[in-house]
């Protein structure tokens, strides 16, 4: 399994009116980060269902980013409210089931923040790397 | 109207886009290409220098119609950036254009990944396998068309604000001027000239408050502040809070009975007025009463009660007299709601608090002003009838320092980061008005670089430099002051001779930063519209929608954007005001069909969902004998937070679906090599 090779395979779920529009200015300025990481669009992290994530650790993730506006800045007023709150007792499962919590992560960029987005990428990356692979994984498919 | 159409099986066209080298320098575009045809549901794969040029839509919409193909994939830059355009093209070979799915792997990928090429590559083909696992689900949609409401707001009465408001006034449509402020005017009405003409400020300014005073097509709303905005682009429902402000208007003395009275402008009530506190028009350097004007040519011209200062002696109110009956002191803040289909802001900005950078003694030592408090001295309807004077001793100075970029371009922590872009050049107009005013004297102006960008503004510079203003390069260090004399040394240190200065002057100005007004982050939460990182009012795109923000039918004019002068101000403005105009002159907007709906058969009728929508779109209604939730649509704005939350899964959240968001996953995680 921790073979050298290995790279975590990590889902972001972002939403469209900020973090997405801070990935892409991280684009614009060439901030570079390390490419694991591969992002599903959605209007807003309200979107986010606990059981897409549950989906994506069942499939094998490494690791899960949602990533939103910044409190008081949600596009839709509060849909990042609920989302945390979400993520919050959905680290409480996952620690229940025996997966390390920092496997799931939410992080507020705004559509201004393209250094930050770059920030977010190592360090998730950085995370979920010296956590290794999911105890899922095998389980797979 | 279209019509919503099922096909059998998904079939997929794949298109790479090189983007010059913008993709292809970092990833191996026929690879991905190649790759994509391997994929299920692919019919077509195909790679193009440009996608986004006419040949390369055109590929797009030929393919729909020999193919039979039911969906798109376009991997190139951010939907953000394109969806629009690859959705005209999907539309134009015959397809529903939410069928339509973009891979962004350059902002995401081959400008963030430059030296990883393998990395991208492989990252390029997941996000194309994502797509596809996307777009072999998407379904046709019908966008929603909602009326436009007729009227429109601008918020914010400075220079831009009021240009807009004419602009869009003088189109016809119905405009609200809201002004939290007694006064229009913002501070262009504070300034003395205005560079690099040098006309008078209120004399160009003050025409243009009279065109707007006058304009049948504006309500103008002084002294009056945003308290609440619901609704979305063609129907803003905007809560205004009116402040008391104790005196009324002809208008509204008619209305209240009170016949040939209301507030006539003639200032007897002031007179009268025992209290005295600063005049902030004047930045405190001139007294007002309780009841006031700030200046002469204020629009309207209506007196305003300062509440917090009244004493409720009545004074003024007797002096008034029977007649005009026009001061009420027991005045209550009046809330009114208006519906209107466009909104641009105009809020402005204000001066950074310069005393913040202590070395250079701003508020401890009389002699050192900022450049703002320099136009009220210079201006002869100023505090001092024109005559720039020390404030320590009331002498005229002969010798003036000038600090530029005070707090701007400064990345101490401290100041601002940006330029605040007039700095430099009212420096310039404030240099030549001290030469021209009094005799003998000289300006220093100590400068890190003059940025004179405009036209006729570099002639300008050239011209300051001929009538005798003296230009150091260097940045101010410290200001110490002579205990004695009240002078002030400016220590700086000459980077084009390279050596330190320590020169003694008689006044310093200092060309303080701008900075976002402190009711902005208030602003534009109520509008929905996002800040750039030093709080100025995020535009759509920077360069291709300035006048624009993201929220739909709210747009951007003047200062509150970022640091801009007066000709650029009055250009946003106009551009807002045609921006804001096109919708409701198109009298509908389009809707985009992101809309929740319910799947009856799934719904459980628990109701768990009617709590999370936080625009109130949900409610439960009978459906033959079950309870089951209902979607006002109108209301709905697609942000999905239904749907990821009803534990029944009932909620569809229209091109955002749970199959399409599992999809995915799933194919990011288990489509590729394991
Ligand atoms: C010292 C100095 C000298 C200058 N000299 C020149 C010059 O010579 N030439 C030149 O081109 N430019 C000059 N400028 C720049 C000029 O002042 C600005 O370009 C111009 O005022 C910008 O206009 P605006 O309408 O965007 O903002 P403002 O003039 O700031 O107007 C904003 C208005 O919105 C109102 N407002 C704010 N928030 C709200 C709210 N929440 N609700 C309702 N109303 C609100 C404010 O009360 C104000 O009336 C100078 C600036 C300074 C500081
Ligand atoms: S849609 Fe879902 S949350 Fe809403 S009432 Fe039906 S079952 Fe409950
Ligand atoms: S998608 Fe958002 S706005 Fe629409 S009903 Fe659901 S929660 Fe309300
Ligand atoms: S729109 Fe970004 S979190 Fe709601």
């Amino acid at each position: 399994m921790a073979d050298e090779n290995w790279k975590p395979k990590i889902i972001a779920i972002i939403c469209n009116w900020c973090s997405y529009a801070g990935a892409d200015l991280a684009g614009g300025a060439r901030i570079q980060y390390p490419p694991d990481i591969r992002a599903v669009r959605v209007m807003c992290t309200g979107r986010v269902d606990p059981l897409f994530i549950m989906k994506a650790f069942q499939d094998g993730a490494d690791g899960v980013l949602v990533s939103g506006c910044h409190f008081g800045d949600c596009h839709y007023l509060e849909g990042n409210y609920k989302a945390a709150k979400r993520m919050f007792l959905l680290k409480s499962v996952l620690k229940n089931i025996g997966l390390e919590d920092k496997r799931l992560r939410m992080t507020f960029v705004s559509a201004s923040e393209g250094a930050k987005w770059g920030h977010v990428m190592d360090d998730v990356i950085k995370t979920v790397s010296e956590l290794g692979p999911s105890p899922l994984k095998e389980f797979a498919r | 109207m279209a019509e919503v159409k099922k096909y059998e099986e998904p079939r997929i066209g794949v298109y790479v886009c090189h983007c010059g080298t913008n993709i292809a320098g970092s990833i191996d575009v026929k690879a991905v290409m190649e790759y994509a045809r391997t994929l299920p549901n692919v019919i077509v794969a195909d790679d193009y220098q440009y996608m986004c040029s006419t040949p390369g839509q055109n590929k797009i919409a030929e393919a729909i119609k020999e193919q039979k193909l039911t969906g798109i994939v376009v991997a190139a830059c951010s939907p953000r950036l394109h969806e629009p355009t690859f959705r005209a093209a999907t539309k134009e070979g015959g397809l529903n254009p939410f069928r339509f799915e973009m891979a962004n792997i350059r902002e995401q990928n081959s400008w963030v990944h430059m030296h990883q090429p393998e990395e991208a590559t492989e990252k390029a083909k997941d996000s194309v396998r994502i797509a596809v696992a996307k777009a072999s689900l998407l379904e046709d949609l019908i966008p929603k068309s909602v009326p436009v409401e007729k009227t429109a707001m601008v918020v914010g009465g400075g220079v831009g604000g009021m240009q807009a408001a004419l602009d869009l006034a003088s189109a016809g449509i119905k405009t609200y001027l809201v002004e939290k402020e007694p006064t229009i005017g913002g501070r262009m009405s504070q300034l003395d000239k205005t560079f690099p003409t040098l006309d008078c400020s209120q004399c160009i300014l003050t025409p243009k408050m009279v065109d707007v005073f006058r304009h049948e097509n504006i309500e103008l709303l002084t002294y009056t502040e945003v308290e609440e905005v619901e609704g979305y682009i063609g129907n803003f429902d905007v809560t205004l809070r009116k402040k008391a402000r104790g005196v009324i208007t002809p208008e509204e003395a008619t209305a209240r009975g009170i016949i040939g009275g209301g507030c006539t402008g003639c200032g007897d009530c002031v007179e009268v007025c025992p209290v005295i506190k600063p005049n902030p028009f004047e930045l405190g350097m001139a007294p007002m009463k309780a009841i006031y004007v700030y200046h002469p040519q204020v629009s309207p011209l209506i007196y305003t009660v300062d509440f917090d200062s009244c004493v409720k002696c009545g004074l003024c109110v007797d002096a008034c007299g029977n007649e005009r009956k026009a001061i009420d002191l027991d005045a209550k803040d009046e809330l009114m709601t208006v519906k209107v289909g466009t909104v641009i802001l105009a809020t402005g900005y204000e001066i950074f608090p310069i005393e913040k950078k202590f070395e250079w003694g701003y508020k401890n030592y009389d002699n050192v002003i900022t450049s703002l408090e320099f136009e009220r001295l210079i201006c002869a309807s100023g505090p001092t009838g024109g005559h720039l004077i020390r404030p320590s001793d009331g002498e005229t100075p002969k010798k003036i320092a000038f600090v530029l970029c005070a707090g701007s371009r400064d990345n101490t922590g401290v100041g601002k980061p940006y330029c605040s872009r007039f700095c430099c050049m009212y420096s310039l107009k404030h240099a030549h008005q001290v030469i021209e005013k009094i005799p003998g004297a000289v300006p220093y102006i100590f400068y890190m670089d003059i940025r004179s960008f405009g036209k006729m503004y570099e002639e300008f510079y050239y011209r300051i430099q001929d009538e005798g203003a003296k230009f150091i390069r260097g940045r101010v260090a410290s200001i110490l002051e002579d205990p004695v004399t009240k002078n002030l040394h400016v220590n700086a240190e000459d980077t084009l001779l390279g050596r330190p200065i320590d020169m003694e002057v008689d006044m310093v100005v200092l060309a303080a930063a701008i900075q976002p007004t402190a009711e902005t982050e208030k602003t534009r939460r109520l509008f929905g519209v996002s800040c750039s990182q030093d709080g100025w009012l995020l535009e759509a795109h920077p360069k291709l929608n300035p006048c624009g923000t993201t929220t739909a039918g709210v747009y951007l004019a003047g200062v509150c954007q970022g640091p801009k002068d007066i000709p650029d101000t009055v250009a946003q403005a106009e551009g807002a005001a045609s921006a804001a105009s096109i919708p409701i002159h198109r009298g509908e907007v389009e809707l985009e069909p992101y809309f929740a709906v319910c799947l009856e058969d799934k719904c459980a009728g628990c109701g768990m969902c009617v709590y999370q929508c936080p625009y109130g779109a949900l409610s439960l209604i009978e459906k033959d004998g079950r309870t089951v939730m209902h979607v006002t649509e109108a209301k709905c704005k697609g942000c999905g937070t239904c749907g990821g939350f009803c534990p029944g899964g009932a909620i569809w959240m229209q091109h955002f679906t749970t199959p399409q968001i599992v999809a995915q996953i799933d194919a990011f995680l288990l489509g590729g090599e394991q």
